[in-house]
């Protein structure tokens, strides 16, 4: 099976305008989304408190936020997690209560709104774990159970912002380094900026939605930052070698062929990750969901733009086969035919 | 040229076996176990106690996979849960005579059910995070201004008793902040003081400074003292935590310092957020009191008379009860240190360290009951407990030692008792969570399925599209895959749920290389070559490449790792290994079984990399291309 039969070299550069005022208009868009809604940070970065809870029947949201806005929580959040059953509660922090009080409070108060009461309650697993926990009991049955709880403080939060923004810059400044010292600085700053384009739409993304941006999706971010600087390593790899390869072809041209020649590796490549993404999005659940959205972003926009925004760049960035392929100085004329001949 | 010598298939018959061996652990299920730890920082785990859990257990008839010592605690592991819960009983009977006052704490748990060859040879299954597991976690702030004071409050005495031993007359000595003020009222003096200072206080910088007419010295800690003090506390602290923990029971607590004052604690298995907080919170106090040693007071500890009015009654870990004065001389505040060490007859001694009001009180104490006993006692959960009662030989100062008929782990175990008492700072709670067991066992089935699923649709997909490469690819994903399981399993680094997300998109990556390479196989097929030829080229050429990609994904791994805390250290662990191993599977490894099926054949007619698509010559795209090519040559 071959998918990509391509007779002669494809005119993507012809295109390059429109394709990069494509690309620069969605780049605007996101950050205008970014700058207009901002991102929805979890509580990992904000500070704050997250219970999350189950119910044994689908649970009525407007009645759970009511509860916990009544103990005096304003900005409460209630979400359904997964399934109608499960509800993820979201407190920000507020001053003079101490967070871990908080969520012993609000399970508490959600037990007394469904008539049940708070037991410790000691246990051993079926495969022989003791476990000692709080239930919610009723007479007959536990209307609700208590899944996860998480509270963050607020220090810890924007110190766990300053660490992803120094990672970011690391992974930036590396890339930018080793395209300069592997290629030429017109190809790092190409896929730089055609890969940051790429995290900047992502991030665009998930201001639109309003999704929450968590760690795990932050690291999502930057692996696929690394992981789609390879699509245009592999390209520019191609263009140097046709640029030694093919004399007479005009940049644009030999572009052109670079692309070419790499497209079917670049789809099935993206294809193949792709897969696995797909997978994590349906067996993963709701913890790896934005995880796995965020790369999907990424691997779409990633073959975008390694193919028309980093190529472009490059090329109005005006690389020549100099820049790339050493000319051993000749002090004969190239035309000669004689050149070169001893006798 | 396709052929591999017989090294190179050694090597990677080694890298097999080693992979599987090590992974194999992860295919036992947990089987129960029960966990006997202490309850009390005085009482110490050994081998002893091992064979009275064994005793105990012959006892009650129940035979154990093994019984062991690992750590703090021992661990005994059984059939099933029935056995688990009667073993339990029959240990905490044999264990703990009085159920009300525990000397150890008794704990279901779960353990590896892998055999103990594997053990032995240090193969151990992952070590699954909280998120897998479900547990609580705590990260704890310390209090280093607190710990920087204490310590500038101890200078300040030991600066007055200084300058006193020494006839320098100053005008007042007081503590500002972290930092040392002694004022004078003449300059000569304040010259006289600093060349004392100098030469008898280490880690101390002392500028001069003058207020009005006054004259000052201020003395600061040098940093690197500074941050000795720091990490000394941090230390003690994360010591007494390992203390205090075991009395959950838990099978396998985490407390590990991060960054400067922080310190995590993990606590597998455990629900019970409240009471974790208590135990971790809870502090512990040392005090010393005289011993009473009169004969009311010998009666009393043989039970023949009432305990004498103002003294109680104690038990000393070895040598029975004790009977001490209710009046306390000093309390664990004042003691700033203690350290085994070797007094002047080279006899093991603990060397104790107490600040300058302690030195006082000691002093004066000391030498009113020479040949008396002082009892050092420490107090947990409200009871009190004599840790050791030397008899007093002289006069005592700011540096004491108790020394005679102890060895050099005794000592160590003194010494570490009189410290692990208290905190040597406070801490807070800044961040923790709760995972639910159920949740755990959610997120494994859920990373399990990606893992799976992503690597089913993959290999499919490559078998159709590339046929025996294809297929040669999926096997090399496979070996990927065994390798990071492997790796992970070796270095126990903590396995969550981002990072079997790791492992998902790993192969999603790994196939990249080989992906490459056959498009290059293809290519170099597609331009003419013979297929032995285009073979070896394609993996020639395609090495650059992948090696280019794999960088700049490292790159972004590494930055994780050094940045990431939490979920995101987990991933950035198995992103970066999984991006190493995948460069030994998807090229050494898939090169030998290509070298192994198609090397020995001589005349290769044709390889089963799917249909390779030549353009038809008349094609005007393979004119061009043609003419180019000819260009170039």
């Amino acid at each position: 099976m071959e998918l990509f039969r391509i007779k002669r070299d494809l005119p993507f550069m012809k295109y390059a305008l429109i394709l990069n005022a494509i690309s620069f208009i969605t780049f605007a868009a996101a950050v205008f989304f970014l700058f207009t809604r901002g991102l929805h940070f979890s509580i990992e970065f904000k500070g704050g408190t997250e219970i999350q809870v189950q119910y044994a029947q689908a649970a009525d949201l407007e009645k759970t936020r009511t509860i916990v806005e009544k103990m005096g929580f304003t900005d409460v959040q209630a979400q359904n997690f997964g399934s109608a059953r499960d509800v993820v509660i979201r407190v920000p922090i507020k001053p003079g209560v101490k967070q871990s009080d908080s969520a012993a409070d609000v399970f508490a108060a959600l037990c007394t709104a469904e008539t049940g009461t708070v037991q410790q309650h000691e246990s051993v697993s079926d495969k022989g774990e003791a476990i000692s926990k709080k239930v919610c009991v009723t007479a007959s049955a536990e209307p609700l159970s208590l899944k996860s709880f998480d509270a963050v403080g607020p220090a810890v939060g924007s110190e766990l912002a300053w660490d992803g923004a120094k990672a970011m810059i690391f992974v930036v400044v590396g890339i930018v380094i080793y395209l300069a010292i592997r290629f030429e600085w017109k190809f790092g700053v190409a896929g730089i900026i055609a890969n940051l384009h790429d995290v900047v739409i992502i991030l665009g993304f998930f201001a639109f939605f309003q999704w929450e941006f968590s760690l795990t999706v932050l690291a999502a971010v930057l692996a696929v930052l690394g992981y789609s600087v390879n699509e245009s390593v592999v390209i520019f790899d191609r263009v140097r070698e046709a640029f030694r390869k093919y004399r007479k072809l005009t940049t644009p041209q030999v572009i052109d062929h670079a692309i070419t020649s790499t497209i079917s590796r670049t789809i099935i490549t993206h294809g193949c990750t792709q897969l696995v993404v797909v997978s994590m999005l349906l067996f993963g659940g709701p913890t790896l969901h934005y995880f796995a959205m965020a790369l999907t972003i990424g691997i779409c926009f990633g073959i975008y733009s390694s193919v028309f925004v980093a190529a472009a760049i490059a090329m109005w960035l005006g690389v020549k086969r100099e820049d790339l392929v050493k000319v051993p100085l000749s002090k004969d004329d190239p035309n000669d035919p004689n050149a070169g001949a001893v006798v | 040229m396709n052929r591999y010598p017989l090294w190179k298939y050694l090597i990677l018959v080694v890298a097999f076996l080693i992979g599987a061996l090590y992974s194999l652990p992860n295919l036992f299920p947990e089987a129960p176990a029960v966990q006997v730890s202490s309850s009390k920082v005085t009482v110490k785990i050994d081998d002893a106690l091992v064979d009275r859990v064994n005793g105990a257990l012959t006892a009650a008839k129940i035979t154990p996979d093994f019984v062991k010592l690992d750590g703090n605690s021992i661990k005994a592991r059984f059939g099933d849960t029935d056995t688990q819960i009667k073993a339990k009983d029959a240990i905490n009977a044999a264990l703990n005579p009085d159920p009300k006052e525990p000397t150890y704490i008794v704990a279901l748990n779960l353990l590896s059910s892998s055999p103990q060859w594997l053990t032995k040879i240090h193969a151990f299954p992952m070590y699954l995070g909280l998120d897998l597991r479900g547990g609580v976690y705590f990260l704890l702030q310390v209090d280093m201004k607190a710990a920087l004071t204490k310590k500038a409050e101890a200078l300040t005495g030991d600066v007055r008793t200084l300058l006193r031993d020494k006839n320098v007359r100053h005008a007042g000595i007081s503590r500002e902040g972290n930092t040392v003020r002694i004022a004078f009222r003449e300059a000569d003096t304040r010259k006289a003081a600093e060349d004392v200072l100098n030469a008898q206080i280490a880690d101390v910088i002392w500028t001069e400074a003058a207020d009005g007419e006054n004259l000052a010295l201020v003395g600061a800690l040098k940093p690197q003292a500074e941050k000795a003090v720091q990490d000394a506390a941090l230390k003690q602290n994360i010591t007494t935590l390992h203390n205090r923990v075991n009395e959950l029971g838990t099978s396998e607590p985490v407390i590990q310092q991060q960054g400067a004052d922080r310190i995590v604690v993990q606590l597998p298995g455990v629900q019970d957020t409240a009471r974790a907080k208590d135990i971790i919170g809870r502090t512990a106090t040392l005090e010393m009191r005289m011993v009473d040693d009169s004969a009311e007071a010998q009666a009393a500890i043989t039970g023949a008379g009432p305990v004498p009015f103002g003294d109680e009654r104690y038990m000393d870990r070895t040598y029975g009860p004790i009977i001490v004065k209710r009046q306390v001389v000093l309390t664990g505040d004042n003691l700033n240190d203690a350290q085994p060490g070797f007094d002047e007859n080279h006899q093991p001694s603990v060397n104790l360290t107490v600040d300058a009001k302690g030195a006082r009180i000691i002093k004066d104490v000391s030498r009113e009951n020479i040949g008396k006993r002082l009892a050092i006692l420490l107090f947990e959960k409200g009871k009190g407990e004599v840790v050791t009662a030397p008899r007093i030989n002289g006069e005592l100062g700011a540096n004491f030692r108790i020394s005679g008929a102890m060895g050099v782990q005794e000592a160590a175990d003194t010494a570490l008792l009189l410290r692990a008492g208290s905190l040597a700072a406070p801490m807070d709670f800044i961040a923790e969570s709760t995972i639910g067991p159920s949740l755990g066992a959610e997120n494994i089935a859920k990373g399990i399925h990606s893992v799976i699923g992503g690597f089913l649709a993959v290999a499919a997909f490559m078998c159709i599209y590339y046929m025996l490469f294809g297929l040669i690819s999926a096997l090399a994903l496979a070996f990927n895959l065994l390798l990071v399981v492997a790796v992970l399993s070796m270095l126990q680094a903590t396995l969550s749920l981002p990072g079997m997300a790791a492992i998902a998109l790993v192969l999603g990556m790994a196939i990249d290389a080989n992906v490459l390479i056959n498009e290059r196989i293809r290519e170099e097929l597609r331009g003419g070559a013979a297929p032995q030829a285009a073979i070896n080229l394609g993996y020639e050429r395609a090495f650059a490449t992948i090696l280019d990609s794999n960088v700049t994904t490292l790159i972004a791994g590494i930055a994780l790792l050094a940045f990431g805390s939490g979920p995101v250290k987990g991933f950035a662990v198995v992103h970066c290994l999984g991006i190493l191993t995948s460069m030994f599977s998807s090229v050494v490894f898939s090169r030998a079984l290509v070298n192994l099926w198609y090397g020995r054949q001589k005349k290769l007619k044709s390889v089963s990399i799917g249909q390779v698509w030549k353009p038809a010559p008349d094609a005007p795209g393979a004119a061009d291309a043609a003419a180019a090519l000819k260009e170039a040559e």
